[in-house]
């Protein structure tokens, strides 16, 4: 074998760093899922009538529903009656009121995950809103976010505090007979975030949630609702990590979106779940569905996503394009190594007209890593003069791995254009060779060849994040010059 | 500066170089000429580290130290250069930050502080107008898009920037107009130093009328087998190269008696 490859070799098999376990006690709901545990996270969230009734509609639902079988992954048979579908950090009474009542354990958590919450209430720039397990354990910023009428923080609390909001909304993008993963989700979700943005608001900073599953056995089933009125415009982003374990995890969330006219959201995510061991043992199913409805016209929502974590990933966040002239996108980079499996993709479903949609999709397989993209494009009869594009890479590192892509397209205008580019590359024995002979470790070259490939994905996400993304994928920031 | 000894090298159990002696010193410019598949590129490639060649004996000493003990990076940070017949596109990777990244990686290893953007963006400035390189070609990505002469032009202009103690030059010529041929090759002497040696390798005459060599090699059948000055290059020009290798081949092929 020759170094280069080795080299690749071991970039692509570091450990993974958010491994470690915090010793908290937690208050949790017995294993299984049966109408019982609905109504017990129901009411130990103090949940208003007609979101129990909701729940266990979905709950009814879900047990006619057959597990789906059609994405281009493996795994053994997931036994829904040995997760434990719920689990708090047990909490003094009431929970926590501000950052100085919150477990200190919990806060010493997200330090290590480089979350410094206190640092955050006092660094302008990033609202955090933290999900330890099932609970959302402190939002910063809180206060001055509320000033201008946004209002960003737990979904329990938004149940209590705006149930009108949540009634209204709630299950609006992504109904619980959506999918067997979405209808799961909504009979059982314990917390999340809400973010409402007023209108004509445009909030002054990134709202951020990071996402952490700490329990043994326990599925987080969390949801998020972002809601833009008119006019308003906000970015949105999402972390997650989890302990390294040796057996598997559920991660089964929904995440819906409502862009009223003019208004604009943008949404990204650095999810970096726990992968699993270089033999394929442990790690997060992360089967997810988000969708966003650009419910008014010129409204616009934009989802970026960096995958490196996760045993499977199973995930589309999608567009629908409903409001005349509205915009959807879509920039993935998805990334594969050891046993990792990633069908992963998004859908773009035109009804206004002029519509556009645009889609950027990077997989990066190494290892025995196995990336599908799966995408759909569908242009109704309404959404006249519209238009995708749609853009799908692979990056192959190593020879043991696989890419595949299923593209779907379906148009019934005359009047609408679709394009659709896909290529696979080898990352070059050539291009580290090249970069070595101007005196770049092999380590440099291969980041940046990589870096490179997924610059169109990076120049997408807010400052931070992209230097986060940089970070995962073992990559250094390029420096702009001049 | 650059001695090779007895170099026998072979790719998937092919040999290739087989016996290759060739001393260069400071100053000098040297050109290896010879027909396809004599080993020339190969050379070129051993020199700068490339692990698909197997170097099953000789030697190669560089400025005292044993060259083949470097990885290539560390060759190139001795100052060993090497401008690819063949050289690869980088999606995305900006040129600018890729030959940044490049430069500050020999300036520390000199134990030179690294070049911050400002200085860097005029130093390359000056190194473009040599080779009468658009400012464009910076914000590009390496070598991406780029026709076939200004991926040759960009690999003497990274030469610029990186001012080696060894440069090797892999049929720069190939592929080149005659402009961008006159362009290339006085950018080349304009490298020139005495500090400095460049060994070029290529297939036509016509390079050697704008870089004058000192020495001239005829590479085949993986040694050298004849080396005069730069009339040999005007004589292989006139006559090919088939009196030559006959010669060789009459002689049981040993390169030290073929005759004048």
């Amino acid at each position: 074998m020759s170094t280069s490859t080795e080299t690749i070799e071991q970039f692509v098999n570091r450990e993974y760093q958010y491994g470690f376990v915090t010793d908290l006690e937690a208050d949790a709901a017995p294993r299984g899922l049966t109408e019982d545990t609905v109504r017990l996270i129901s009411s130990k969230k103090g949940e208003p009538e007609f979101l129990l009734e909701w729940r266990l509609k979905a709950y009814r639902y879900w047990l006619t529903l057959k597990e789906p079988e059609w994405p281009n992954v493996h795994y053994p048979k997931i036994d829904y009656q040995n997760v434990i579908y719920y689990s708090a950090p047990k909490q003094k009474k009431d929970g926590p009121k501000s950052l100085a009542d919150v477990d200190p354990k919990l806060l010493e958590t997200y330090k290590k995950l480089g979350i410094p919450l206190r640092e955050h209430e006092k660094l302008a720039g990033v609202a955090v809103d933290a999900v330890f397990d099932s609970v959302s354990v402190a939002t910063t910023f809180k206060g001055k976010l509320k000033e201008m009428g946004i209002i960003f923080g737990s979904f329990s609390e938004a149940v209590h505090e705006h149930p009108e909001l949540i009634k209204k909304y709630l299950g609006s993008v992504v109904p619980y007979t959506d999918n067997y993963f979405a209808a799961l989700n909504s009979a059982v979700f314990s917390d999340g975030s809400f973010c409402y943005i007023p209108k004509g608001v445009k909030c002054p900073m990134e709202l951020s949630t990071y996402f952490r599953i700490n329990a043994a056995d326990t599925g987080q089933f969390e949801r998020t609702l972002i809601v833009a009125e008119e006019g308003s415009t906000v970015s949105y982003l999402e972390g997650c990590t989890a302990p390294r374990r040796d057996t598997n995890q559920l991660h089964a969330a929904v995440v819906e979106i409502v862009a009223m006219d003019n208004a604009s959201v943008k949404y990204s995510t650095v999810q970096n779940w726990y992968p699993g061991d270089e033999m394929g043992r442990g790690g997060i199913y992360n089967f997810v569905t988000k969708r966003g409805l650009c419910k008014g016209a010129s409204s616009k929502i934009s989802w970026t996503q960096v995958e490196t974590g996760s045993a499977i990933t199973w995930k589309y966040p999608s567009v629908v394009l409903k409001g005349d002239n509205s915009v959807g996108e879509f920039y993935s980079v998805a990334l594969t190594n050891n046993y990792q499996q990633a069908d992963t993709g998004t859908k773009m479903i035109h009804i206004g007209k002029n519509t556009r949609s645009t889609i950027i999709s990077k997989g990066i397989s190494a290892g025995r890593g196995q990336n599908s993209y799966r995408g759909q494009v569908k242009i109704l009869k309404s959404a006249a003069n519209s238009r995708n594009f749609s853009q799908c890479d692979s990056l192959l590192l190593g020879d043991k791995c696989g890419a595949h892509t299923f593209p779907y397209i379906e148009v019934k205008n005359t009047s609408s254009t679709v394009e659709h580019e896909a290529s696979t590359s080898k990352i070059g024995e050539d291009q580290i060779f090249y970069c070595r002979q101007r005196g770049l470790s092999t380590q440099d070259a291969i980041n940046m060849i990589v870096n490179g490939y997924c610059k169109e994905v990076f120049r997408q996400l807010p400052m931070e994040f992209a230097v986060e993304a940089q970070k995962l994928l073992g990559v250094s920031l390029e420096g702009s010059v001049g | 500066m650059l001695e090779i000894k007895n170099l026998h090298a072979e790719a998937a159990g092919k040999k290739i170089l087989k016996g290759l002696n060739l001393t260069l010193r400071k100053g000098e410019v040297h050109a290896i000429m010879g027909p396809n598949g004599s080993g020339k590129s190969t050379l070129a490639q051993v020199l700068a580290g490339r692990d698909a060649y197997e170097i099953t004996a000789g030697s190669i000493t560089y400025l005292g130290q044993d060259l083949l003990d470097l990885e290539p990076e560390e060759r190139a940070r001795e100052g060993v250069f090497l401008a690819f017949q063949y050289p690869v596109e980088i999606p995305g990777v900006n040129s600018t930050y890729f030959l940044k990244a490049a430069l500050n990686e020999l300036r520390k290893h000199r134990g030179l502080p690294e070049l911050d953007a400002i200085d860097f963006l005029q130093l390359v400035k000056e190194k473009m107008k040599i080779l009468e390189l658009p400012q464009s070609l910076l914000n590009r990505p390496v070598n991406e898009g780029f026709s076939g002469g200004e991926k040759k032009r960009n690999e003497i202009f990274q030469m610029a920037v990186l001012e080696p103690r060894l440069a090797v030059l892999d049929e720069t010529d190939s592929g080149l107009d005659i402009d961008a041929l006159r362009i290339v090759a006085e950018g080349v002497n304009k490298l020139k130093g005495p500090e400095n040696a460049q060994l070029v390798i290529t297939h036509y005459q016509r390079l050697l009328d704008y870089i004058v060599p000192d020495f001239v090699h005829v590479l085949y059948d993986g040694k050298i087998i004849r080396t005069g000055d730069k009339s040999l290059a005007l004589d292989l020009e006139e006559r090919g190269y088939d009196w030559l290798l006959e010669a060789y081949e009459k002689n049981g092929r040993r390169a030290e008696s073929v005759p004048a």
